[in-house]
């Protein structure tokens, strides 16, 4: 058995060899194009190409860890792209078969040099390094995976970049601290210095892994690289750095923080590309919270009032959606005499965007207020702006407003509730826009709580009404959606007297999403109401619909039944739904008679044995001797899952 | 030196080039008629926010009533009085005001046109200010978030009646035989054409023409701020292909590029070779290709016409990035690769023609036939087929089975019926290859079945392989294991999993013992 896998063996390497040498041929021609202006490779990185893993092959023959590579090697030269694909993706089986030290010595430099590749190819390849430690030997010998990783991480393709990135950053954590010095931030200080952008950009996400960890020289250094990279050339580098400076506060000491951080902090605030302002706007969470309450004063707040007057209404945007975790970041004090009138202009700002960012966040910045001011702040200074806001010219601001606005009846209690909020909430459940209303239907249980949805009743329902016949499927869809939810609160009654009639008319929506969202909704409302409502009040409507003319409301009838089977259990179904189901086995259209054969699969399990033998087991028969293929093949499939063959 | 040429167009009357209003045009679809009717309504406002109090305007004195002496104070005042912004959304807000701007705006760009020696240096401050509080503004956010400018209705600049005249202003100033770079320079500064390149962005396609003519004239005139533009234009495009995949001046920065490459001195810097290769090159990979694409593909021509050793890095680059998916872009690429044969060198061609062809044939099997006919249609161009002919002895080759199969399999009578007119050009070229390949391609194809074959068996023997030696190793860890259990020490063999390859068994390390795999590596050899 032996003797035929070396045979095998054997073969593979010679195709191999003819293989590399041609592709080294092919490389030698133009190798210039293929890798562009990229920077030439060091000799030493040279020395390892595919000549040295022939040559160490051809010498040692016989030997069955040579399959996986030699295989490698002819598929990382394949054309075909999927096929290159799957052999990286398949790197890791191969590393395991190599061994530890092939793994190091041969195929990761190998893989170094085959990084001109396609960027496909290159993302799988820098995600599966990113999970190889243990495959080079574990962490003494983590650092092997760094040459190709660095070179991943100039690669023009940004998704290529940030997955080598993420792969260094992880096994950054398998360094010991001695390697992370000696090999790790070497590198990061290369591609901080990288001549092209992307390796600068790419460093930026390298800092804050390795600056815990080393002693107080390289962080020294670390520190200015970034100092320097805070202030690059090209704006890519700046954003890098910009979206970065948060996470490299947080590992710094407290008092770099406070001499370095704060400078950089304040320097890419007022960057002349807006889209370098507002990434420090999210840093500014992260370093108000590294920072003693007496210090924001001084050092953040100015850089913080003046982005939430910014020009730009992309940095504005930003201090909007991000409000509530500046709002902890900075404490109640600061809060009460900055960010309240801040937020006031946020929720006044002339630019819808922001209106409506600032407008989702209203809930969460009334909720986080210190509870001393909480009632009198939201009285005087937000409700106002909200009132306005109810009014907007701009749907989107409107509906984000809609969908907090709910929430404000729970922190004011009930008297502010029924006084302030409900004409609010009545306005909106009138609002032209349907989306607005459809938020104020969705968020009720809030108001249910603190005022009970009596209140909201009679403005509810025509509401509800007018909604459920929108002319736009969507919306009606998602109105049915809340139906068990509303259900659920406004009671049995009053349901069965206003909103039945609507929930049956779902039913024969010229839509068939909304009739599949319909049954859905019936299921649910018997889970709510019981077996006993569904038989008095659904059942017989839906059965009567078996013998409309419209096909497709005959097979409604049938989706109904399997999904109420369950709900409505062994007596309802057996002696008012199998009937039904039994009759439209006859019917002329093919659709129904194979629907017919899957509701009596799907509701074989609540019947007793003695109505699937003497009632179902012959229509199925019948039915799987059916002209139709379909029908056959259904009845089939019915009757070998309920095992009534 | 570089120089640059006159832009292609100018838009002297620029409301002429942007045609009928929206309105007037018959839509289907009363949705999107309603969406452009609110988009009509809500503009930016982002421009009035800062406005202090608003300042009545009153008339000033005619500017050709003026004394000599008092000519350019009146024009100074007139300049500041442009100066103040108006709110444009609301349409009735301070028409006297209105009025009274746009009859000063009149007058100036008409003074500016046509008279000589107003422009003297205390004026250039003034004009320089008047035009940056006017047309630097942040760009209100896109009415529409998904915008495709192929399909919808641009938003079009509420405040258009007075900015179309400050932009007016703004070229009649460069343009004026009057204008000294020399002053200029120390107010249209670095930070200045970094706010009018941000402008680029505009949805408005009459406030993009401008800018464009207007740029233009800045790189030609003011020398000592060309490479900071073209600093920024990479920038822009970068984050364009890279970050944001949106920049709708995209089109309009690529025409001033191409005026500017044929400017570029031989042989061409490192910088421009680079902007041809990490940016122009990779553009091709933008979802929005087809709005720039003419543009782009101008520019590329335009630098192997300059200098013809670039040639293989676009082609090759734009093998690269050839569409997997798009039909489209792939109809717009075979375009582009044709214009580039029409002007190759035929020492160039032959660098590349290998990879090329390969594509081409990937092309004419496609089951779009707008893809296969594009490719097709290479054949009848003059110049190409002559290079066709001239390597017949490689092309052929590599085309032939491509040819062969599809000419009997395509669904498409009209690429059924072109490929035959191909395949008789190759038999006139050269009938002897011809029928050499002809002959040889059922060998051929059983032959590549067989290779197929192989591949498959050599995977299936090698997963096979795998499998067993997995299952030795476990046996052998399990050995391993008992072994230790009994106090002794086993005779270790790669392990089965990683874990194990770590904790039972650490590997001696390499004798060179160092830090990079390079040193490891040369242990190894």
């Amino acid at each position: 058995m032996f003797g035929a896998v070396n045979a095998l063996g054997e073969a593979l390497v010679c195709q191999a060899l003819h293989r590399g040498v041609k592709t080294q041929q092919r490389r030698r021609e133009g190798p210039a194009a293929a890798l562009l202006w990229q920077k030439p490779r060091s000799a030493a990185q040279q020395r390892h190409s595919v000549t040295a893993i022939l040559s160490k092959m051809a010498g040692a023959d016989g030997d069955d860890s040579l399959y996986p590579i030699a295989v490698l090697i002819d598929e990382l030269r394949n054309e075909d792209v999927q096929l290159r694909l799957n052999s990286i993706k398949k790197l890791s089986t191969i590393a395991l078969a190599l061994g530890v030290e092939r793994t190091r010595t041969e195929l990761l430099p190998f893989l170094t040099d085959t990084i001109y590749d396609e960027d496909e190819v290159l993302l799988a390849l820098a995600e599966q390094l990113g999970n190889f430690t243990m495959l080079v030997g574990g962490p003494e010998y983590v650092h092997c995976l760094l040459p190709p990783l660095e070179s991943l991480a100039t690669v023009e393709e940004t998704v290529v970049r940030d997955k080598a990135v993420e792969s260094l950053r992880k096994i950054s954590q398998e360094h010991s601290p001695v390697d992370l010095e000696v090999h790790f931030e070497p590198l990061v200080k290369r591609l901080a210095s990288g001549d092209w952008f992307t390796s600068r950009t790419s460093a930026c996400g390298l800092f804050s892994v390795c600056y815990p960890r080393v002693s107080s020289t390289v962080k020294a250094e670390i520190r200015q690289h970034f100092r320097t990279l805070c202030s690059d050339d090209t704006p890519m580098v700046r954003r890098a750095a910009a979206s970065k400076l948060g996470e490299f506060a947080k590992v710094l000491e407290l008092d770099y923080v406070k001499s370095d951080i704060i400078s950089l902090f304040t320097a890419l605030a007022s960057d002349e590309q807006d889209s370098v302002r507002l990434l420090a706007v999210e840093a500014c969470v992260s370093i108000a919270t590294l920072l003693p309450q007496e210090d924001l004063e001084t050092l953040v707040m100015p850089t913080l009032r003046q982005a939430a007057e910014d020009k730009s209404w992309r940095v504005r945007y930003m201090v909007a959606d991000k409000f509530s975790e500046l709002q902890k970041a900075v404490g109640p004090e600061i809060t009460k005499n900055d960010l309240v009138p801040a937020f006031q202009n946020l929720l006044k700002d002339c630019e819808a965007e922001v209106r409506a960012a600032a407008a989702n966040k209203v809930k969460e910045f009334c909720e986080n207020l210190p509870e001393d001011s909480r009632e009198q702040i939201i009285m005087t200074h937000i409700l106002p702006c909200v009132k306005e806001l109810v009014s907007d010219t701009n749907q989107h601001v409107k509906s984000a407003l809609a969908s907090v606005i709910m929430g404000l009846s729970t922190i004011l209690g009930k008297d502010n509730t029924i006084e302030h909020l409900l004409p609010l909430f009545l306005a909106q459940l009138k609002d032209e826009c349907p989306e607005v209303r459809l938020n104020i239907i969705s968020n009720l249980d809030c108001v249910n709580e603190v005022i009970g949805i009596r209140q909201l009743s009679q403005s509810l329902l025509p509401a509800i009404v007018e909604l459920a016949e929108d002319a736009k499927w969507r919306v009606r869809l998602a109105i049915i959606e809340y139906m068990p939810l509303l259900a659920g609160q406004l009671g049995v009654e009053f349901f069965d007297e206003k909103l039945n009639t609507l929930c049956m008319a779902w039913l024969i929506d010229h839509v068939y999403a909304i009739r599949e969202a319909a049954t859905c909704n019936l299921m649910k409302l018997v889970e709510k109401f019981g077996a006993e409502w569904a038989q008095n009040t659904i059942v017989p409507k839906v059965l009567g619909m078996a013998n409309d003319p419209n096909y497709l409301h005959r097979m409604t009838t049938l989706f109904c039944i399997n999904a109420l089977s369950e709900a409505c259990g062994q007596d309802i179904t057996t002696k008012q739904m199998l009937p039904v189901v039994l009759k439209m086995s006859n019917d002329q259209v093919a659709n129904v008679r194979f629907n017919v054969a899957k509701s009596l699969q799907k509701i074989g399990p609540v019947l007793d044995s003695n109505a699937l033998q003497t009632e179902v087991k012959p229509v199925l028969e019948k039915l799987a001797t059916d002209t139709d293929m379909d029908v056959k093949y259904f009845a089939q499939e019915a009757i070998s899952v309920l095992a009534l063959a | 030196m570089e120089t640059t040429k006159l832009p292609p167009s100018s838009p002297s009357s620029p409301t002429t080039s942007f045609s009928v209003p929206s309105a007037e045009k018959v839509d289907g679809f009363p949705r999107r008629s309603m969406r452009r009717a609110r988009q009509r309504r809500s503009h930016s406002s982002s421009q009035f926010r800062y406005q202090s109090s608003q300042v009545e305007l009153t008339p000033l004195p005619l500017l050709k009533d003026a004394p000599v002496a008092e000519l350019h104070d009146l024009f100074c005042k007139k300049l500041q009085q442009c100066c103040v912004l108006f709110d444009f959304l609301d349409c009735v807000a301070d028409l006297k005001g209105k009025e009274i701007k746009r009859a000063a705006l009149n007058e100036l760009v008409e003074s500016v046109a046509t008279s000589r020696g107003v422009l003297i240096e205390p004026l250039y401050p003034e004009a320089i200010k008047m035009i940056s509080v006017n047309i630097f503004r942040t760009l209100p956010p896109s009415e529409n978030p998904e915008f495709d400018p192929e399909e919808d209705e641009p938003t079009l600049e509420a405040s258009w009646p007075h900015l179309q005249l400050v932009y007016e202003f703004f070229l009649r100033f460069l343009e004026s035989p009057d204008f000294q770079p020399s002053m200029a320079k120390r107010y249209v500064d670095q930070k200045f054409v970094l706010q009018l390149l941000e402008l680029f962005d505009s949805e408005d396609p009459r406030e993009r023409e401008y800018l464009k003519t207007i740029l233009h004239r800045v790189y030609g005139k003011l020398l000592g701020l060309r490479a900071y533009i073209r600093k920024q234009i990479n920038n822009i495009f970068l984050r364009f292909i890279y970050e944001t995949e949106h920049f709708n001046g995209v089109a309009e920065l690529l025409e001033i590029l191409g005026s500017i490459i044929n400017g570029f001195a031989l042989p061409l810097k490192a910088e421009h070779k680079q902007f041809l290769v990490r940016v122009l090159i990779p553009l091709h990979t933008a979802k929005s290709l087809s709005i720039f694409h003419a543009q782009l593909a101008y520019c590329v021509v335009q630098f192997m016409e300059k200098d013809a050793t670039v040639t293989e890095y676009i082609i090759r680059g734009l093998l690269k990035y050839w569409p997997k998916t798009c039909t489209q872009k792939e109809v717009m690429f075979l375009g582009e690769i044709e214009e580039i044969l029409d002007v190759i060198e035929p020492s160039q061609f032959i660098r590349v023609q290998e990879p090329l062809f390969k594509q081409i044939a990937a092309c004419i099997s496609s089951p779009h036939f707008q893809v296969a006919e594009r490719a097709l249609y290479f054949w009848n161009n003059e110049y190409i087929l002559s290079l066709i002919e001239e390597n017949c002895q490689v092309i052929l080759p590599l085309v032939f089975a491509t040819l062969y199969r599809v000419s009997k399999e395509h669904w498409n009578q009209t690429i059924v019926s072109l490929i035959y007119n191909v395949l008789k050009t190759f038999m006139e070229m050269n009938s002897k290859l011809f029928d050499d390949l002809t002959a040889s391609y059922k060998v051929e194809k059983q032959k590549e079945m067989k290779r197929e074959r192989e591949r498959a068996d050599l995977w299936r023997g090698l997963e096979e392989h795998q499998d067993r030696r997995m299952q030795m190793l476990t046996e052998a860890a399990r050995n391993q294991r008992n072994l230790q259990e009994r106090g002794e020490r086993g005779d270790p063999t790669t392990p089965s999993s990683p874990q194990t390859a770590h904790s039972d068994q650490p590997e001696p390390k390499p004798s060179g013992a160092s830090s990079s795999s390079s040193g490891a590596g040369e242990s190894a050899t």
